[in-house]
């Protein structure tokens, strides 16, 4: 076993060997040379999210066809530092009759909630953070403590644009909360297991050739969980100037930012985890774990594009729009798509891979067909009564 | 004292310390969210007793749902959220000496048991709790009618939650409106 076949174990190997010469008990020196883990994880992460808050601007200039940042530094990459020294040092207001402990608390629970995140992603074979047996539901408990933060900094800025803000921003999440969960069961169907390595290892055919409609609702139930465009109506500048937000200056508003750049790359890593094989690409991750790792990261960060590709080509949606959106359509349909996988992968179990992978994907081409028919039927039926049922126009020449 | 023991010891009293101070808070908000912090640290409790998916469904159950339903009808209801008047009634002194007289009576009953020393044992390797919970679940040797039954009952409760919410007459009304 060498550095570069299983480079965190033979660290914290070397690492406890040095800390019980000098004397350490061993289970204190393996505790903190676990804590000194997760440190350098998280360490990592933050120099990432720094790197992403250029990425966003540079991505978003180029599908606005603008230049973005590029004065600071070769294409504006010493930007996101200029940027940081700029929050650090910008006067740290508290609104007046704020609920002081609450308003403190917020931005630091909303970071948590990402990073807490990072705990049961698998990074390459032999790195995996916790090896959760429940890593599925994991997602959506930390999804909870980001609900908590956000109603939290609406209720404590103690200003009525932050709380009408914050209560939509909930509305979302809670809402959004049921498809997002509905279709991790997916690919928990697939791979008998809610662990996510074992979700990556099972994927011999990436899950997206098998419920490519589950891939899209988990993409959509995540950006609204992001609260990015077109579910952005937390922010609402034109009603709502900034939305839970608005009260916070300096730092504590950069952890909101970079919490929600962190989280839309997370979710693209979740992406390519849950549907996309991980950190698997036609046996490269054998090579090396840092390979691996790489691949993860490109793959991630492929989600993360997507979803700022559609953040930023998309117009905001009303609320009324967005929650019947979910009930009606999202919800109910994933809940069919779980039931015609269940059944489809208990007829399928014995049958030979080609015919598996191709009866998954007419069914679910079938269901996502059938879905779009009875909305539109639905819709005309609603048009018709709100506008009256409307001559065929007259043919045009 | 082992290290599982001494983490017990630090996630009891948090959970405790949070229960005492739901229900003394004079601010409202500030109770549902103490509820929460005990909500938390029950999760770490059933965590420490190896059931990780009871302690993962605790915190999305509770924390992501319940709570948040508590925070959101304390923000919607109109009254002043601070409560002025004493928090604690002329009975506490009673209230607290009998149970105290509980917690010692139990813990003198269960150190009799033979058990009361007793570690637990370590999971077998390679055991799947959270697929022995599902099949548990739906197995008709096991619990498959007790969890039918009470899909059942949720069911009948949120049918009931619409009919009582929906109102015909508010429908009609809008649509006279168009």
């Amino acid at each position: 076993m060498s550095f570069w076949n299983d480079p965190l174990k033979v660290a914290a190997g070397w690492l406890e060997g040095i800390l019980t010469g000098w004397g350490m008990n061993a289970i204190a020196a393996h505790v903190l040379t676990v804590f000194l883990g997760v440190l350098i994880l998280i360490v990592l992460l933050m120099v990432l999210d720094i790197f992403l808050v250029w990425i966003e601007r540079k991505v978003v200039a180029r599908f606005q066809d603008r230049l973005g940042p590029n004065r600071v530094g070769p294409f504006g990459l010493i930007q996101p530092f200029a940027d940081i020294i700029k929050l650090i040092i910008k006067e740290d207001t508290t609104p007046a009759n704020a609920d002081k402990a609450l308003y403190n608390l917020a931005p630091i629970l909303s970071m948590m909630s990402v990073l807490i995140l990072w705990a049961i992603v698998p990074l390459a074979p032999v790195m995996l953070g916790t090896d959760l047996n429940v890593g599925a539901l994991f997602l959506i408990a930390a999804g909870a403590i980001g609900t908590l933060s956000i109603i939290m900094a609406g209720w404590g800025s103690n200003n009525k644009f932050a709380l009408l803000g914050g209560f939509r921003q909930v509305a979302v999440m809670i809402s959004f909360e049921v498809p997002m969960l509905t279709m991790l069961l997916i690919p928990t169907i697939f791979a008998g297991s809610m662990n996510m390595n074992a979700i990556i290892n099972a994927q011999n055919v990436w899950y997206v050739w098998l419920s490519p409609l589950g891939a899209l609702i988990f993409l959509i139930a995540a950006i609204a969980e992001l609260g990015r465009s077109p579910f952005d109506l937390a922010e609402g500048e034109s009603e709502l100037v900034s939305g839970f937000n608005i009260e916070y200056s300096g730092m504590k508003f950069g952890m909101f930012y970079a919490g929600e750049l962190l989280h839309a790359f997370t979710y693209g890593g979740f992406l390519a985890i849950l549907f996309f094989g991980g950190y698997r690409f036609f046996g490269l991750e054998q090579v090396s774990p840092f390979l691996a790792i790489l691949i993860l990261i490109l793959k991630a960060m492929f989600g993360y594009w997507v979803i700022m590709w559609v953040k930023y080509t998309m117009m905001r949606i009303r609320i009324d729009q967005m929650l019947s959106f979910n009930w009606k359509f999202l919800t109910p349909l994933s809940f069919a798509l779980l039931l015609v996988t269940a059944l489809m992968n208990a007829l399928l179990s014995s049958a030979p891979t080609w015919l598996y992978v191709s009866g998954m994907i007419l069914a679910n081409i079938l269901t996502g067909w059938i879905a779009l028919e009875i909305a539109r039927s639905a819709t005309r039926q609603e048009r018709e009564r709100t506008e009256g049922i409307k001559q065929p126009a007259e043919v045009r020449h | 004292m082992t290290a599982q023991q001494i983490i017990f010891l630090i996630a009891a009293i948090y959970t405790l310390a949070s229960g005492v101070l739901t229900v003394t808070s004079r601010n409202l908000i500030h109770a549902a969210f103490w509820l929460i912090s005990a909500f938390f640290g029950v999760a770490a409790i059933y965590a420490l007793l190896n059931a990780n998916f009871i302690a993962i469904v605790q915190i999305v159950v509770y924390v992501g749902a319940i709570a948040i339903l508590f925070i959101f009808a304390v923000m919607l209801t109109r009254r002043d959220l601070r409560v002025s008047e004493h928090r604690l009634n002329k009975g506490w002194q009673i209230g607290a000496a009998l149970a105290a007289a509980l917690f010692v009576g139990m813990v003198s009953m269960l150190a009799q048991w033979s058990g009361f020393t007793k570690t637990a044992d370590a999971f077998p390797t390679q055991f799947d709790a959270v697929g022995a919970l599902g099949e548990a679940l739906t197995s008709p040797n096991a619990y498959v009618l007790p969890f039918e039954v009470a899909s059942a009952l949720l069911l009948a409760a949120l049918v009931g939650a619409v009919y009582v919410a929906f109102n015909p007459r508010a429908d009609e009304n809008s649509e006279a409106q168009k």
